[in-house]
């Protein structure tokens, strides 16, 4: 039987070879054993599947531009913020050979707006996720290692954080400041790291606190800084992977909607291409389908993507949920 | 119980105050100040500016201008909005608040409901392609973009089919010789839908202590009732046509934000239920032979709810920032447009004073939510 040889895609090996191993080795395979095991819950789960190929068809849009652009595009006619077509008398024209989504009303090309748009998507939500993981997981980790004041205040700004209506602070703040897409990818990645997630990270460290080997690490000696870094976090990795992905969908849907008001220093983003469409009073004809649906859609269907890959995962950390 | 209720009053005052410390510190972290403004006029004489910086107490220290800042906000004044000239913002406030809550309250009542509703099916026939439609249609609700999905509505229901307005409050045609300003008249109806709402509450009360076999007549019959006096009121008062006007405008707004914030409760609603249905009394509810529908009413759906409300409470915040954007889209002259406006416009006064008054709302609801929420679950009422 080959299950019974290899376990998870590793090659079985007795006691006495597993402890020859370097340590790091030791660790890559069981990591390596863990993902395997997680990939094949994911690949169960259709929903999820469907998330992830929505984000690959965006991630290959966006490693696309630079390619098409040095060499099939001519940078004056298809640049995403400079570029105009000429040829074409009318703008926004319908689309055609040339301009396979058609032109924006200042005689942009429409696909190319969108596919240079997805990459800085990209770069908000991988920054803003960044930036919550660190800051959730700490602050989870931290507070219920502690407890007591540290945790009092924690929690109690994570409640106010959940209560306050976050877009509309954002729009306040951009009128008040200058804000940029990094700017952006911040303040969203601190607030929710903050927020909802460290609670939840916070109530999953309390368990793995009063584990056993917790209590053993200790008592060989572990200081509190090995203890929270070395077993209490690496156990909140998985949980802290998952809030990743609705922190994506919400810095996606913010940037969106603070650009669809004209509120952010930006030079480009599927928000902005429907501010744009906006002001040039084009918003309700929709006989110029292209002008709205690409990029709303674009919009919608990422921020729905990175959800459904969060819920997907959710079944994998949450046993619970998962169907019986 | 009373001593929860105080407690959490307590609890929630000092978040509020949090919170305006915060605004505090976001609008003096902003580059510059005040007499900034007028830096390019070539008349201001930098001795003008300081007289200028004085009277708006920007040479105080910054604690100083905090406490003074607070003082003024517990009077109710922050100053004069710049694209109001000259109304003071508490004045707007008090004459837009209204819609905002009209807006926000119907929306996010009808959205749980039918959350509810449709999350209690859902889980009861499982499986299939209804569930996969359902969880990617309430997947795409929760996430769609929704400036967009406004603006669609707007489109189909409003210009394509003409069955509702394209947004507004009012019709100024239809409102040519109204013997009442809309802010009166919209006043008088939320007057009579609270009424209303309080009636129709007194008598459920009154109707659970029935027998069941009664029940569902007398609380039809309660419905009918109230809708007969609201009627018998509005009819002959002969503004009933303006207050009938300011209602059809209402009905495309509350349904799209409806839409945005049902989705979660739905699926939140199903998930419960799952877990729910697979507990030891749904079985002994089974094996005494009760209907179906009993027990996903009575045994199932009761038990499902408690974790929907906590998440509900939470999600009272998304329904807010949904409000804003969809008062935007469809022109309602609410708290959200303004905030919007003034922000856009850098009226900042107003889009403080807008800012405070959605925290306060926020904070309101949550501790609305909080204190049903202790009623529901009393095992949670002394925690």
């Amino acid at each position: 039987m080959a299950q019974s040889t290899r376990i998870g895609g590793v090659p079985r090996v007795d006691r006495a070879e597993v402890l020859a191993l370097p340590v790091w080795r030791i660790r890559l395979n069981l990591m390596w054993r863990g993902l395997r095991a997680n990939a094949a819950l994911f690949a169960e789960n259709p929903i999820g599947l469907v998330g992830l190929g929505i984000i690959l068809f965006f991630a290959l849009m966006a490693l696309a531009h630079p390619i098409l652009m040095s060499t099939v595009w001519d940078k004056g006619t298809y640049d995403p913020v400079l570029g105009i077509d000429l040829a074409i008398p009318l703008h926004p024209a319908s689309p055609s050979a040339t301009h396979l989504l058609g032109t924006d009303p200042l005689g942009r090309d429409i696909l190319s707006q969108l596919m240079w748009s997805a990459r800085s998507e990209f770069a908000l939500g991988i920054v803003a996720a960044l930036v919550t993981v660190v800051i959730a997981t700490t602050v989870g980790a931290v507070s219920a290692y502690y407890g007591g004041l540290l945790d009092t205040v924690f929690m109690r700004l994570a409640d106010l954080i959940i209560m306050t209506p976050f877009v509309t602070i954002l729009i306040v703040l951009s009128s008040l400041f200058d804000v940029k897409l990094i700017e952006l990818a911040l303040v969203v990645g601190i607030v929710s790291g903050f927020g909802a997630a460290a609670i939840i990270i916070k109530s999953q460290a309390m368990t793995i606190k009063v584990r056993t080997y917790i209590e053993a690490a200790r008592v060989a000696g572990g200081s509190n800084a090995h203890i929270i870094m070395r077993h209490i976090v690496p156990n909140l990795l998985p949980l802290s992977f998952l809030y990743m992905m609705f922190t994506v969908t919400s810095a996606i849907f913010s940037e969106a909607v603070l650009s669809f008001f004209g509120l952010l220093n930006i030079r480009m983003s599927w928000g902005l291409m429907i501010h744009t469409t906006e002001y040039t009073g084009y918003l309700l004809d929709i006989g110029k389908w292209w002008l709205i649906f690409p990029a709303s859609l674009s919009i919608t269907l990422l921020c729905a993507a990175f959800y459904l890959v969060g819920r997907a995962l959710d079944e994998i950390v949450n046993p619970r949920l998962r169907r019986r | 119980m009373r001593g929860y209720i105080l407690r959490r009053v307590g609890q929630n005052i000092l978040t509020y105050f949090f919170f305006l410390t915060m605004v505090y510190v976001m609008i003096d972290a902003q580059p510059g100040d005040y007499s900034n403004i007028y830096l390019g006029d070539p008349r201001l004489t930098p001795d003008q500016r300081e007289i200028l910086r004085a009277r708006l107490g920007l040479d105080k220290p910054v604690t100083e201008r905090y406490v003074l800042w607070l003082k003024s906000f517990a009077q109710g004044d922050f100053g004069v909005s710049f694209s109001n000239y000259p109304r003071q913002v508490i004045d707007v406030i008090i004459e837009r608040a209204p819609r905002t809550l009209v807006l926000f309250l119907t929306a996010t009542v009808v959205a749980f409901y039918m959350g509810f509703l449709s999350g209690k099916v859902l889980a009861w026939r499982r499986g299939g392609f209804t569930e996969y439609a359902t969880t990617i249609g309430g997947v795409s609700l929760y996430t769609v973009f929704t400036p967009w999905f406004g603006l669609m509505m707007i489109w189909f229901f409003a210009y394509t089919l003409g069955w509702f307005p394209i947004g507004k409050f009012i019709d100024p045609i239809v409102w040519q010789d109204s013997p009442l300003s809309a802010v009166e008249l919209f006043q008088r109806m939320l007057v009579t839908g609270m009424m209303a709402t309080l009636a129709l509450f007194a008598w459920l009360l009154v109707v659970q202590r029935l027998e069941t076999s009664r029940r569902r007549v007398a609380s039809w019959a309660g419905v009918a009732v109230v809708l007969a006096g609201i009627l018998a009121y509005w009819l002959p008062s002969g503004v009933g046509k303006y207050a009938a006007d300011i209602l059809w405008h209402l009905i495309l707004p509350i349904t799209t934000l409806a839409l945005i914030s049902f989705a979660g409760t739905m699926l939140l609603t199903r998930n419960s239920m799952l877990e729910t249905l697979r507990e030891d009394y749904i079985m002994a509810a089974r094996a005494k032979g009760l209907t179906e529908k009993s027990i996903r009413d009575k045994h199932a759906a009761r038990n499902a709810m408690l974790p929907v409300v906590t998440s509900f409470v939470f999600s009272l915040a998304f329904a807010l920032d949904g409000g804003v954007i969809t008062e935007t889209i469809f022109s309602w002259p609410g708290m959200g447009l303004t905030l919007l406006r003034a922000a856009v416009s850098e009226d900042i006064p107003m889009a403080i004073g807008a800012l405070v008054f959605t925290g306060a709302l926020a904070l309101t609801a949550h501790l609305v939510a909080d204190i049903l929420y202790a009623f529901l679950d009393p095992r949670i009422r002394y925690a």
